[in-house]
């Protein structure tokens, strides 16, 4: 069917017109059919796909795990909030003289100020990793993000930069061309509430971000990448300078998570530590394997299913309970979780490459088991260690 | 000597521990020429060639390359001044195909980053049209044309000794070091690897390779050294080396003749 | 800056104290690390569920018997505990790592992580989202030695954890069954050639490595007088820290790592305030153990006493 889609490209054309069609209408089925609180959720569910594209990079491409990936997203929300809210000029008196109402930068800044900021957050926090192998990688990059958020919580004396635990607040919403997202536009007396006008943005910059990593996947720079990921020693002796690629990798993925934190500053118009716990770069890195690991459809689909379903048991759990047993017997958020732990283990126990590998790698595999030459590699970690020794 | 040397080695020595791996290597390979190096298990050979190709430091001594000292500090940067090799246990990129694991091999000598890759600018897309061509002309070169698509891993294992072949040739090398390129192959796949290695040195690429297999070595090379607890015990052409007492002592028995 | 013996001694003690628990944790980490390349992510919910539970018999007991002796509380306590935190060590080796020996190298990760949520999330729904309090059994009356306070629990959680990790040095040293862990821990094909059963070995290592979870458990709930759903969490991360920091596979380095990790942060904690001239505070407690953890790392990528596998390319 694909085949046949490629062939005839009036039929692609078709196809990609009911997409932008189903994408421009769906935050009005949505409310429509569930209410505004889902298209809330979806706006969500975009800054997670931006976010899982980032950690993607590093771990999917580049085989660097990351468990502090958060960090980026932390970075990139407090660059927007110190930026874009009056809490440096109620603080400083250095700021207030210059900005006597607060920082106010236009979004046109503060985006490509949140991707360049992360980015150097990313090179920064990635190069004393550069030495360090699989596990240990895991977690120099889990202390950083913790070491990150730690900060973030504390930073509020003896100078007041970040507010501590209770987070900055009063961020400028956004505006584009003069037109604030935190109200209904009218566009020819057809109303387009708030959080529409923020996934219409955040999809703009998600399918950017996509965009971007197709092309990069598909490139020198990307072989380079999956070449470390498979054989790092290998990729040195064809000439990757494997110090600056890793680097680089560290550096987009930091650029979009920065991206995605400025979004969801801006989008709550608060933000505070909570939001950059540890469990956040699990869950994210969770959407990242549960989708497909270096797989761009699978990693957007991995995203969007944990972002969602989660609020779905959320929205059907507490009814349930309560017509099934007239009063609520278990927590929704620990159900929630709970449910979200067994996923995340019988997904990996039936499918471990995840719920949509590249089809390559399927196909591949698939030939591979049916001719046997797949070597049972029972324990992949002595192998690789041993093999190094040998060399 | 009358042509040109290549590739230098003078007084290389590396030490593990207590371990000399190597002691003063000292050799010379022309250009043009498929030089040897033999030698009974753990006698130093892929000890030198890890020096050579900067994943070892060298503790003394130091390489020349073509006519300027080669920094042996950073692997990459070996490769970018014409040196390429093969791996004595295979070390492909297993989850990509044939033919991206070629076009890995062109990185060196390509140049587009970040930004290129992302506008897609005409040059970025001229520079990958000219990597894909030259990935599959270095497929056919080696006979691989047929398994482009196919997944490193899921190879044959004589295909994947070629496929390392044909990623090395990717880096448009003028030395090319190969580790044991004949292992475990049966002699048919020998015959094709060694009419394969004669027509890379007819292309003008100078071969240095670790072999095993002495019948392909004493047909194939032209030279050949012979190490033996790390040390160079003999070296001259390959029939001249046969017949050295110290060879034979090294080899118990002398099952080299 | 007035330099206070005794306080220096103080943070000495309560250094040991809590190096010797992160130690016995992080042997769970080490041991299983050791055998089977893997971060066991769930090992921190594993001792939570041994503190609660233990603390859950100590409660039951406390109310039928209160006069009964603060030992045989705590013995009552560890005994239930060890055996259900090794049915648990072994359930979860069976049903979410063994499927995932031949899987990509991430994918039992995953399932740790998931096993880790769905331990936390249970014990939340069995014992409650609040801070579970100690009955007031332990002697509170403190010795001083040279003007710092230790309790009887403090000395006996350090002879305990002494006492306890020396076992297991010799079990694995001098006893059958350690040497086939330690040759499984080589290399597991060969000593499955060699009659080994692999799998009852890692059985083994990750119940021996639940029992030990219990007991720190205990203690560390014991020490703080509380127990809690989420205490797992942070105590897991700083027993895997400690592991990586002695070199992680390697038990000496569990130990060493352990305790030092337990002085760094009573130490950092103490005196991160005049370090920096006020600016960081206690609170930085956390970020001063990950901090020597990195740099640690970066200077010496196999740990202060080296890996199991020696990496030489």
């Amino acid at each position: 069917m694909l085949a046949a889609l490629k062939k005839n490209p009036a039929a692609k054309w078709l196809g990609l017109a009911l997409v932008v069609i189903a994408l421009a209408v769906l935050p009005f089925a949505v409310e429509a059919g569930a209410g505004r609180s889902w298209v809330r959720i979806i706006d969500f569910a975009l800054l997670y796909i931006m976010l899982a594209l980032g950690l993607n990079i590093v771990v999917g491409f580049a085989g660097l795990l990351d468990l502090g990936y958060i960090a980026f997203y932390a970075v990139g929300a407090y660059m927007w909030a110190l930026l874009a809210s009056p809490h440096l000029s109620a603080n400083f008196p250095a700021f207030a003289a210059m900005f006597p109402g607060g920082l106010h930068f236009p979004i046109w800044i503060l985006i490509p100020m949140g991707a360049l900021v992360a980015a150097i957050f990313g090179v920064l926090l990635g190069a004393p990793t550069l030495r360090l192998r699989g596990d240990y990688l895991a977690i120099v990059t889990l202390g950083f993000g913790e070491i990150i958020r730690i900060f973030l919580n504390n930073l509020n004396a003896p100078v007041n930069i970040t507010n501590g635990p209770q987070g900055i607040n009063k961020i400028d919403p956004f505006s584009i061309f003069g037109i604030p997202f935190n109200k209904p536009l009218s566009v020819f007396g057809f109303t387009v509430p708030s959080v529409a006008l923020y996934y219409y943005l955040f999809l703009a910059l998600t399918i950017v971000i996509i965009v971007i990593t197709l092309r990069l996947e598909d490139s020198r720079i990307g072989r380079a990448w999956v070449a470390i990921r498979e054989d790092e020693i290998a990729a040195k002796a064809m000439g990757i300078n494997t110090r600056n690629v890793k680097l680089l990798a560290f550096a987009m993925g930091a650029t979009f998570g920065g991206v995605a934190g400025g979004l969801f500053a801006g989008f709550q118009g608060f933000v505070s530590p909570e939001s950059f716990t540890l469990m956040e770069s699990i869950m994210v890195l969770a959407m990242v394997v549960l989708g497909g690991m270096g797989h761009i459809p699978g990693v957007v689909l991995g995203a969007v299913l944990l972002a969602t379903l989660p609020e779905a048991i959320r929205y059907t759990v507490v009814p349930a309970q309560k017509m099934l047993f007239d009063r609520q017997i278990v927590d929704p958020e620990s159900l929630r979780m709970l449910l979200f732990g067994l996923a995340l283990i019988l997904v990996m126990l039936y499918r471990p490459a995840g719920i949509w590998p590249s089809p390559v790698r399927k196909r591949e595999f698939a030939t591979a088991e049916k001719a046997g030459k797949l070597e049972p590699e029972q324990y992949p970690d002595r192998t690789e260690a041993s093999e190094g020794a040998r060399l | 000597m009358s042509r040109l040397a290549l590739l230098e080695a003078r007084d290389v020595a590396k030490r593990f521990g207590g371990l000399q791996a190597l002691a003063d290597i000292s050799l010379t390979i022309s250009h043009g020429e498929i030089y040897g190096l033999i030698g009974p298990n753990g006698a130093g050979k892929t000890t030198f060639f890890n020096c050579l190709t900067g994943l070892y430091q060298v503790d003394e001594g130091r390489f020349l390359f073509d006519g300027a000292p080669l920094n042996v500090k950073a692997p990459y940067e070996v490769a970018a001044r014409g040196i390429a090799r093969t791996f004595q246990n295979i070390r492909l990129f297993a989850n990509m195909t044939a033919l991206e694991n070629v076009m890995v091999g062109r990185h060196v000598r390509t140049r587009a980053g970040v930004f290129g890759a992302v506008l897609r600018t005409p040059g970025t897309l001229a520079e990958e049209r000219a990597i894909h061509d030259r990935a599959r002309e270095l497929l056919r070169y080696v006979g691989l044309e047929r398994r482009s698509d196919t997944l490193a891993r899921n190879l044959p294992y004589g295909d994947q000794r070629r496929l390392e072949i044909a990623r090395a040739l990717a880096t448009e090398p003028k030395l090319l070091a190969l580790d044991e390129p004949a292992a475990g192959m049966n002699a048919t796949e020998t015959a094709s690897l060694k009419a394969l290695m004669e027509r890379i040195r007819a292309d003008g690429v100078t071969i240095l390779l670790i072999e095993h297999d002495v019948k392909l070595v004493m047909n194939l090379c032209d030279r050949v050294a012979v190490l033996d607890y790390g040390r160079k015990i003999a070296e001259g052409p390959p029939a001249e080396v046969q017949k050295n007492a110290a060879v034979i002592e090294a080899y118990l028995g002398g099952s080299l003749a | 800056m007035t330099f206070h013996p005794e306080i220096f001694l103080q943070q000495i003690i309560n250094g040991l104290v809590l190096g010797s628990i992160y130690a016995l944790v992080a042997l769970g980490y080490t041991m299983v690390y050791g055998i089977l390349g893997l971060i066991n992510f769930a090992h921190g919910e594993v001792v939570m569920i041994g503190a609660l539970t233990a603390l859950s018999v100590i409660l039951a007991l406390h109310g039928a018997a209160p006069d009964l002796p603060a030992a045989l509380f705590i013995l009552a306590g560890t005994l239930v505990a060890i055996p259900v935190t090794m049915a648990l060590g072994y359930t979860i080796e069976r049903v979410a790592y063994r499927p995932l020996r031949n899987a990509p190298r991430l994918a039992p990760l995953i399932t740790a992580i998931g096993v880790s949520i769905v331990l936390q999330n249970v014990a939340l729904l069995v014992w409650g989202r609040s801070y579970r309090s100690w009955p007031p059994i332990l002697p509170t009356t403190p010795h001083t030695i040279l003007g710092a306070n230790i309790t009887d629990l403090q000395i006996f959680i350090v002879l305990a954890a002494a006492a306890i990790m020396a076992g297991l040095m010799l079990l694995v040293n001098k006893t059958k069954l350690g040497r086939a862990m330690r040759a499984t821990a080589e290399n597991p094909a060969v000593a499955g050639l060699m009659g080994v059963n692999v799998n009852v070995i890692i059985s083994v290592t990750f119940v021996i490595g639940a029992a030990l979870g219990a007991i720190a458990g205990v203690m560390v709930s014991a020490n703080y007088q509380i127990a809690h759903y989420y205490m797992g969490f942070i105590l897991g991360l700083k027993a895997f820290t400690a592991a990586v920091l002695g070199g992680i596979g390697n038990l000496a380095g569990a130990m060493l790592g352990g305790l030092l990790l337990g002085l760094i942060e009573s130490l950092g904690a103490g005196y991160i305030g005049d370090l920096t001239g006020g600016f960081l505070g206690s609170h930085y407690q956390d970020v001063f153990a990950f901090f020597v953890l990195i740099v640690v790392l970066i200077f010496r990528p196999s740990g202060l006493v080296g890996e199991r596998v020696a990496e030489r390319a």
